[in-house]
């Protein structure tokens, strides 16, 4: 387009050129070249720019896709690990098992803080959704390394009183919990320990403030401790990227699968169909 | 500072080219995976946990 103006033609410019400056076949000396402090300003706040403009995009998505693709990668090997090497069997504590019984419940221990015990599976939040959860709620040894991090005191997994896990929401760790929001009634959340998979069962959304603390109890807010059923609890930030509120969401204690029966419907690699699991509760 | 940076380096348009986009494709990989998700702790708090 403007092959002329940019000296396309040398010949023809050559010759328009009156004081003739280069001359065909010399080569004129190419004139210093200066570095104003102003230009060299300019560049750097033309990086600086793009850097923040990286940076926003990393946070608003790049950097919770690549996290989250880590996290599967995480979870899949330690599920593998466990699937090839499985644990001695912790005994069951259900005295007398009967054989048509659904199984009892395996406690596994409390982990030690940063310490991983297990993955949840949440088909709601996507196919092949997979989340190493650590001991602990601290976001240096737990929430931006591992992923899910479970509440010091609360109980186990498929014990009786509150499971109580937090995670991101956004940006750290991959961001497990974006969609809490969009659960629905009747939706699996499974979490895989050395010795099993507890399936539970979502229930209901809450949001409160930071300092409602009682989400935690035994039975999630009677205090003082009611009698009880088996609990999950999700806590999050609410809205996303903000410090203002805490999302919760609770699930019941459904089924517990040991490790020697497979996994169950809705984690990756089960071959038990989701028929037999609750769909979406009519309303 | 961007153009001394194109004559120092060496070989043909193409290959300077060549290199500098290598350069920020390594720049962007150390930035994404290395230096904004340690950045991003102090740039925006975020808390999830009941206290």
């Amino acid at each position: 387009m403007d092959v002329q103006a940019s000296g396309g033609h040398p010949g023809d410019a050559d010759a328009a050129r009156p004081n003739g400056g280069d001359a065909p076949g010399t080569t004129a000396p190419r004139p210093p070249h200066k570095t104003s402090i102003v230009g060299v300003l300019g560049e750097i706040l033309l990086t600086a720019g793009v850097v923040v403009g990286l940076f926003i995009a990393w946070q608003y998505g790049i950097g919770d896709q690549i996290a989250a693709a880590q996290n599967r990668a995480d979870a899949q090997a330690l599920a593998e690990q466990w699937q090839d090497s499985p644990p001695a069997p912790r005994p069951s504590p259900s005295e007398t098992p009967e054989p048509d019984a659904p199984a009892e419940p395996v406690i596994t221990p409390q982990p030690a803080d940063g310490e991983v015990f297990g993955i949840m599976y949440v088909p709601r939040f996507g196919p092949d959704y997979a989340v190493r959860m650590g001991g602990g709620v601290s976001r240096e040894r737990t929430l931006d390394t591992i992923g899910i991090g479970h509440y010091p005191g609360t109980q186990m997994p498929g014990e009786v009183g509150n499971f109580a896990v937090a995670a991101h929401r956004t940006g750290f760790g991959g961001a497990p919990f974006y969609s809490i929001d969009e659960l629905r009634v009747g939706d699996p959340v499974i979490v895989e320990t050395a010795d099993g998979w507890y399936t539970y069962i979502f229930r209901t959304l809450e949001y409160v403030r930071p300092t409602a603390v009682d989400v935690l109890d035994p039975v999630p807010q009677a205090t003082p401790t009611g009698i009880g059923g088996r609990y999950l609890t999700m806590t999050s930030c609410s809205p996303r990227h903000t410090i203002a509120e805490r999302i919760i969401a609770y699930a019941l204690f459904d089924s517990f699968r040991p490790r020697a029966d497979g996994p169950p419907a809705g984690v990756p690699g089960s071959t038990v169909t989701a028929s037999s699991a609750p769909e979406s509760a009519e309303s | 500072m961007y153009a001394a940076l194109w004559r120092v380096l060496p070989g043909p348009w193409w290959v300077r080219t060549l290199i500098l986009l290598v350069a920020a494709a390594a720049i962007v990989y150390a930035l994404f995976f290395y230096v904004f998700p340690v950045v991003a702790v102090w740039i925006t708090p975020e808390e999830v946990t009941v206290q």
